[in-house]
C-alpha cells in the first residue's frame, strides 16, 4: 500500500483533477449499487408496497412533493430514487458483465491470430473488419430483434458487438511482443505454445486492455441503454436505467419530466465517471503519450 | 500498385462484404421464427399452412432457399411489406430523403462547431477555456442520445412551446427530392432533431481535431512558418489544420455511418418520417421484408462510405501510399 501511495502512477493521479473526480463518481455509484437497497424506503418492484395515491409526486423541492420521495414518483407510485438505485445496478451489472465476457472472447482471439498468424490471423481479422464497418449500436440492435429480448440476450448481443475492439488490440500488441526476444528465449527454452502465450505474451498485452475495458464498460452501459429505450433490451420487470428513461417519455408531454430526467442524468454521471477515469489511465499507460 | 488497381481491388472487396452480410442477413432471418404465420390467415388448417409453405418456397433447403432470395435481390425485388402490402424497396426509398436530410444537417452542425472549437482547444491546451471545452466534449460523449432529445422536447416544446416535437413539417420539393429545411415550418421541425442527433459526433470530431492539432504544433514546420512571419491565424488554418484534418476526415466517415443507425433513436423521438423510424416500426411488427432491405440498403452505404474514405484519404495525404 506504502509502495502504491509513493508510487509514480498515484503522484499523477493526485495531481488530476478529472481523475479525481471521476473515481470519485465512481466510488458514489458503488456504493449506492451495493448498499442503495438499504437507503430507500420502498422496493420498487414489490407490488404491495406502492400506493396507487401517490402517483405523480414531484420531487420534494416543488410544490406538492412529498418528503418520503425525494425525485419524486412515477405513474404507479413508484419512488424514483428507489427505481434509479435499483436501476443502476442493473445498468452496472450488464455493462461490467459485457466488458469482461467480450474481453475474454476478443483477448483470446487476438492471442490466437497475433501469435499463430496465418488462416486464423486472416479469418480472425477479416470478420473484425465487416464488422467494425457498421456501427456497433446497429448491429446490437438487429441482433436483438432477431434473437429476442432479456438480460442474457443483451449480453450476448453485447459481447458479440465488443470482442473486435480487444481483438485488434491484443493483437496488435501481440505482434510487437513476440518479436522480442525474451519470446525466442523461451522457445528455445522448450516451453509450448499455449505456455508461451499465457506465461509471457498475455501478461505484457495487458495494460492496454485495462484502458480499453474502462472505456468499454462506458459504451457498453449507453448501448444498452439506447436497446432498452428503444424497447428490445431488458424486460420490464428488470428495468435498467435506459427503460426508466423510456417508460417516463409518455408522460413527458404531460409536464412531467422527473420519471425521465433523474434516470438519465444518473447514467450520464456513471458513463462520465468512467470515462475521466478512464481518460486518465490512458494518458498514464500509454507510453507513447508521455 | 496504382490507384486505379487499388480501386478496384477496394471495389471487390466491398462486393465480397456485402455477399457476406447478405448471407448473415439471411441466416438470422431463417432462424427467427417461421415467415408463413405472418401470411396466413390464424384459422388456418395444418393442409393450408403446409400449402402456403410451398407456394413460399418454405420447403426448399436452405442453400436453395438462399439462392431464391439472393437472385431475387440481385433483380431489384425485395419482396411486399407485410404490413403495408407494398414493394419493401419502395417504402424504404420513400423515407430514405427524411432520414438523409437529418443527418446531413446534424453532421454539418457537428463539423462547423467541431472544428473552429478543436482548432482552439489544440492551439492553447493549457487555457481555462479550452479545458471547459475538453470537459464539455467528454459529456457530450457521456450522455445517452435519445435523453438529450427528451430533455430538448421538454424544455423547447413542453416548458416553453417554441419549437415543434414531432413531424417534418412543410416539405418543399427540390431536385426531385421532399426536403424540409427550406421552408420555415419544416427548418423549425428540423432544429431539435438534428442538434440531438449531432451532440455526440460533435464531441468525437472535437477530440479528434483537437489531438490532430497538438501533434500539428509540436512539428517543425509550424515553427518555421511562425520564423518565415507568417500571421497566427494563418499558421493556424492553413499549416496546422490543413494536416491535422487527415484523421478528422476518417472519422467523418465513421460518424456519418454511426449517425445513419444513432437517427433510428432520433427518429423514434420526434416521429420523424425516416428509415430509422420505419425500421423500429418494422420489428416490432415482424415485418421482415422491410427489415432485410433496410439491412441491405445501410450495409451498402456504410460500405460506399468506407470505400470513399478510403479513396479521398490517398488523394489528400500524399504521405500515404496504396499498398
Amino acid at each position: 500500500m506504502t509502495r502504491f501511495l509513493s508510487s509514480e502512477f498515484f503522484y499523477h493521479y493526485r495531481r488530476n483533477l478529472p481523475a479525481i473526480f471521476g473515481s470519485a463518481l465512481l466510488l458514489c455509484f458503488t456504493l449506492m449499487a451495493i448498499f442503495g437497497p438499504l437507503l430507500v424506503a420502498q422496493d420498487p418492484y414489490d407490488v404491495t408496497q406502492l400506493e396507487l395515491m401517490d402517483s405523480f409526486k414531484p420531487p420534494v423541492w416543488l410544490e406538492g412533493g412529498d418528503p418520503r420521495y425525494l425525485l419524486g414518483t412515477d405513474g404507479q407510485g413508484r419512488d424514483v430514487l428507489a427505481s434509479i438505485v435499483y436501476g443502476a445496478r442493473i445498468s452496472a451489472f450488464i455493462g461490467l458483465a459485457a466488458m469482461l465476457c467480450s474481453c475474454l472472447i476478443g483477448t483470446t482471439l487476438g492471442l490466437v491470430a497475433g501469435y499463430y498468424g496465418g488462416l486464423a490471423d486472416s479469418v480472425i481479422m477479416r470478420i473484425a473488419d465487416i464488422q467494425l464497418s457498421f456501427p456497433s449500436m446497429l448491429i446490437a440492435l438487429f441482433l436483438m430483434s432477431a434473437f429476442g429480448t432479456g438480460i442474457d440476450m443483451v449480453l450476448i448481443a453485447l459481447t458479440a458487438v465488443g470482442w473486435v475492439v480487444y481483438a485488434r488490440t491484443v493483437r496488435g500488441s501481440t505482434l510487437g511482443e513476440i518479436q522480442k526476444e525474451y519470446i525466442q528465449a523461451a522457445r528455445v527454452a522448450g516451453l509450448g505454445n499455449v505456455a508461451i502465450i499465457r506465461k509471457h505474451v498475455l501478461p505484457n498485452v495487458l495494460t492496454p486492455l485495462i484502458v480499453v475495458s474502462t472505456i468499454q464498460v462506458g459504451t457498453f452501459i449507453l448501448i444498452e441503454a439506447s436497446l432498452s429505450f428503444l424497447g428490445v433490451g431488458v424486460p420490464i420487470t428488470q428495468p435498467s436505467l435506459g427503460l426508466l428513461v423510456k417508460e417516463g417519455f409518455d408522460v413527458l408531454f404531460s409536464g412531467i419530466w422527473w420519471t425521465s430526467a433523474f434516470p438519465g442524468l444518473f447514467i450520464m454521471f456513471l458513463v462520465f465517471g468512467i470515462n475521466l477515469f478512464g481518460d486518465f489511465l490512458r494518458d498514464e499507460l500509454n507510453p507513447r503519450l508521455r | 500498385m496504382s490507384v486505379l488497381g487499388y480501386t478496384i481491388k477496394r471495389l471487390l472487396q466491398m462486393v465480397l462484404v456485402l455477399f457476406a452480410v447478405s448471407v448473415i442477413v439471411f441466416l438470422m432471418m431463417s432462424f427467427t421464427g417461421d415467415p408463413v404465420f405472418m401470411v396466413i390467415p390464424i384459422d388456418s388448417t395444418a393442409a393450408e399452412i403446409e400449402q402456403a409453405r410451398r407456394l413460399l418456397g418454405l420447403d426448399r433447403s436452405l442453400l436453395s432457399q438462399y439462392f431464391i432470395f439472393l437472385g431475387d435481390m440481385l433483380q431489384g425485388d425485395f419482396g411486399r411489406s407485410y404490413v403495408f402490402r407494398q414493394p419493401a424497396m419502395q417504402l424504404i426509398l420513400e423515407r430514405l430523403p427524411a432520414t438523409i436530410e437529418m443527418v446531413l444537417v446534424a453532421i454539418t452542425l457537428a463539423t462547423a462547431i467541431a472544428i473552429p472549437l478543436g482548432v482552439y482547444a489544440g492551439a492553447n491546451p493549457n487555457r481555462p477555456v479550452s479545458r471547459g471545452i475538453m470537459a464539455g466534449s467528454l459529456l457530450g460523449i457521456s450522455l445517452p442520445g435519445f435523453w438529450v432529445g427528451m430533455m430538448l422536447i421538454f424544455f423547447f416544446s413542453v416548458r416553453y412551446p417554441l419549437l415543434p416535437s414531432s413531424g417534418r413539417g412543410d416539405t418543399v420539393e427540390v431536385f426531385g427530392l421532399r426536403l424540409s429545411i427550406f421552408t420555415a415550418d419544416g427548418f423549425a421541425h428540423i432544429i431539435l432533431p438534428a442538434l440531438t442527433l449531432a451532440l455526440a459526433t460533435l464531441a468525437i470530431m472535437l477530440r479528434i481535431t483537437r489531438a490532430g492539432m497538438m501533434e500539428v504544433m509540436r512539428q517543425d514546420y509550424m515553427r518555421f512558418a511562425r520564423a518565415k512571419g507568417a500571421s497566427r491565424r494563418s499558421i493556424l488554418f492553413r499549416h496546422g489544420l490543413k494536416n491535422a484534418l487527415i484523421p478528422v476526415v476518417t472519422i467523418f466517415g465513421l460518424q456519418l455511418g454511426d449517425l445513419i443507425a444513432f437517427a433510428t433513436i432520433t427518429e423514434t423521438i420526434f416521429a420523424w418520417p425516416g428509415t430509422g423510424k420505419l425500421l423500429i416500426d418494422s420489428i416490432y411488427r415482424g415485418d421482415r421484408p422491410v427489415i432485410v432491405v433496410y439491412l441491405m440498403l445501410t450495409a451498402f452505404i456504410f460500405v460506399a462510405i468506407n470505400f470513399l474514405v478510403d479513396i479521398v484519404y490517398t488523394l489528400i495525404d500524399p504521405r500515404i501510399s496504396v499498398k
